[in-house]
């Protein structure tokens, strides 16, 4: 009885922490401008079955595809047993579903065998980042933190799948001395080779550590789950909604500023009405997180950190300081900083810093819009459109491009060409034909 | 076998109360370019061989703004933009052809929301179109055998998604086409795109198109197609910085057809 008290008393915490966080990253990701993703939902539904529950965009490296899934699917498909862990806390039964027979037999057997899997696919990952030092998981921007919260997350699953096991070694053991409560059910592929680790225990010592298991493995649940909101993992969540509002357009559209449409109509043409309730607007491009889209946003705290669009980056690839997974890691970094300065003030207060402070002028001026990183992410995410906005916040805002851009711009507006050829000779070439 | 045509502009049929079928926009490197005048030239007399009525703009084009919208100068994008989409609809213009992917890719894509509306092709898709057709026939096998990479431009590539055309036209050559480690969606740029080619490198390692131009070179491909005058321009001094000018040869791929055609 007492457990099940404590039980809720736990779960209600971390639901209640969870949801905040929720909240809170909900709020952060509202902060951006609006932005109409709400057309055409059924081609939406497909772009999201296919790439974020299909992985499909992950297939183009074979290998991390490959161990990827199997987490995924283990994610998915182990958490059909918190389920019941739940009602078994919740209630003080134990394996609730026994009853299902044979199918209860067969899941936890195939959980036991997915367990076995993502944890060699953790030590995979590991030793991926840790052994092989796969070039684009040491990169420069993953110092510190970043790479102490991929490392903690795997290790987290190893030990989660660890006490899963454990768990189902003393409790086929319990069952099989027929100890009253533990209904004999489940099958054990795996943890079966556990069990004469744990032969020689008493009875006492093996119900005691079979909580003890049964415990962590729902605490430790819990407070993965309450540490996803900080986490790069968060992408498990995300992944979902960010590929449901992808780009549908061509991915050489650059949008249009309609704001700028209308200023340049009244330039070109002075004597034009100016539309009623017309205001002109205050600011140009993106100067801190809250000049950016809610999705652009949304993509920050969706980003996982996997740096696959930085390794396709022809500018990160000839060793320039761009790379556009460093791009979303300052977008949500500066996020954050906002978020927490309007959880301090009421509503945020200037703090001298913006976007900018975050991504310098060399890594902005080096893109070659090319789109590279926008087709290697697998989730959609679009680090290029931040870069064309803060260019935007630089040109109209600052005047700050680099002095051959502003000749190419004074090339343009004077001779309707990137170079100083006289626009006369624009025809030159079919006199030669 | 030389022909010799002349070329008219809309202006000049307007005048004389003729029609063009298709608008040939020529673009700033297709006009003042050295080089990439030749691919104007090559997309000119197949357009005219095909029989297509075509005409050009001349003095009347402008830059489409591309490099500034890249660049982040939207004011100067959409005056330029706004200028073209003037004279382009005083004489009706629908169907506009065009060898420069980044025109192609801003008059198809960032023109519609500023009222210009037309219909537009890259000059691979319309050549493979009109061989397909027979309007046009390959007879010569300049290129039979020959082993020729295709460098994927990124604004006609990943950014419109015409992978398959430039390489069905090398394929109609009877050449062994052969991918680089980079290529269609994972192509990798030249290095001009987003105003680069305006503007000196940041620092770093390497230059982008020295990087593209050893991928080339590992193919041991004898001729590099390109179908992006900007990508001609980056491409031909990545070989010629890595000394393999008088190996390799960069050709647009409406040259390589023209060639072909002994034309």
């Amino acid at each position: 009885m007492y457990q099940s008290i404590l039980f809720l008393v736990v779960t209600g915490i971390s639901v209640y922490f969870f949801a905040k966080n929720l909240a809170k990253i909900r709020r952060n990701i509202l902060l951006g401008k609006d932005l109409d993703r709400t057309d055409q939902p059924a081609l939406r539904l497909k772009t999201m079955f296919k790439v974020a529950f299909g992985q499909t965009k992950m297939t183009t490296r074979p290998l991390p595809a490959f161990f990827h899934f199997i987490v995924y699917i283990g994610f998915v498909l182990i958490n059909i047993e918190v389920l019941e862990i739940l009602i078994d806390g919740i209630f003080g039964t134990h394996r609730v579903f026994a009853g299902l027979g044979p199918v209860y037999d067969l899941a936890i057997g195939f959980f036991e065998i997915l367990a076995a899997l993502v944890t060699i696919a953790c030590v995979v990952f590991l030793s991926r980042r840790f052994i092989y030092k796969v070039q684009r998981l040491n990169a420069p921007e993953l110092k510190g933190f970043p790479t102490k919260d991929a490392a903690g997350i795997l290790i987290i699953e190893i030990v989660l799948m660890g006490a899963l096991l454990k768990m189902n070694a003393c409790d086929q053991l319990l069952q099989a001395r027929n100890i009253e409560h533990y209904v004999h059910a489940g099958s054990f592929p795996v943890s079966q080779f556990l069990v004469p680790f744990f032969e020689s225990w008493s009875t006492e010592s093996l119900v005691l550590m079979e909580r003890i298991y049964w415990w962590f493995h729902i605490l430790g649940i819990f407070a993965f789950m309450n540490y996803l909101p900080f986490s790069k993992h968060f992408h498990i969540i995300l992944a979902f909604p960010n590929t449901y509002y992808s780009n549908l357009q061509p991915k050489g559209e650059i949008n249009n500023m309609a704001s700028v449409t209308q200023e340049v109509k009244l330039m070109l043409d002075p004597a034009a009405a100016t539309p009623e309730g017309y205001t002109p607007p205050s600011s140009f491009g993106v100067k801190d997180v809250q000049d950016l889209t809610w999705k652009n946003l949304l993509d920050a705290y969706s980003c996982t950190e996997c740096g696959r669009c930085t390794s396709m980056c022809p500018q990160n690839l000839t060793g320039k300081k761009l790379s556009p997974r460093k791009i979303m890691m300052d977008t949500r970094d500066r996020l954050e900083e906002v978020g927490r300065n309007i959880d301090k003030n009421g509503s945020f207060t200037p703090d001298n810093k913006n976007l900018h402070s975050y991504i310098s002028e060399e890594e902005l001026w080096a893109c070659n819009t090319c789109n590279a990183c926008v087709e290697a992410c697998p989730i959609n995410i679009n680090p290029m459109e931040i870069i064309v906005e803060m260019r935007r916040y630089k040109v109209m805002e600052e005047s700050a491009a680099p002095g051959s851009l502003n000749s190419m711009f004074s090339n343009l507006e004077n001779n309707q060409a990137p170079w100083q050829f006289s626009p006369a000779d624009r025809g030159n070439w079919m006199h030669e034909a | 076998m030389t022909t010799e045509f002349k070329v008219h502009t809309l202006a000049e049929m307007a005048a004389n109360g003729q029609e063009a079928e298709l608008l040939f926009w020529v673009g700033c490197a297709g006009s003042f370019d050295e080089r990439a005048q030749k691919i104007t030239k090559a997309v000119a007399k197949l357009l005219h061989k095909a029989g297509v009525k075509f005409a050009v703009l001349g003095t009347e084009e402008s830059c489409t703004g591309d490099p500034a919208k890249r660049a982040g100068n939207e004011f100067l994008f959409q005056m330029m933009a706004m200028q073209n989409i003037s004279v382009l609809n005083s004489y009706q213009v629908k169907k506009i052809v065009t060898a420069c992917p980044h025109c192609f890719n801003t008059i198809k894509n960032e023109y519609p929301q500023l009222d210009g509306h037309y219909e537009v092709v890259h000059h691979t898709t319309l050549l493979n179109q009109l061989l397909n057709e027979g309007r046009l026939k390959i007879e010569g096998g300049a290129f039979k055998g020959k082993r020729i990479t295709y460098h994927d431009s990124c604004y006609l590539g990943r950014a419109n998604e015409v992978y398959e055309a430039p390489r069905a036209l090398i394929e109609k050559l009877d050449a062994a086409l052969v991918e680089m480690k980079h290529s269609k969606a994972q192509g990798l740029c030249c290095g001009a795109g987003g105003a680069q080619m305006f503007k000196e490198a940041e620092n770093g390692k390497q230059e982008v198109n020295m990087l593209r131009a050893q991928e080339m070179l590992e193919t041991g491909a004898t001729t590099v197609a390109a179908a992006c005058p900007f990508c001609m321009t980056m491409l031909r001094d990545g070989i010629k910085n890595n000394n393999k000018e008088q190996e390799v040869q960069v050709l647009d791929v409406a040259e390589l057809i023209a060639n072909a055609m002994d034309l």
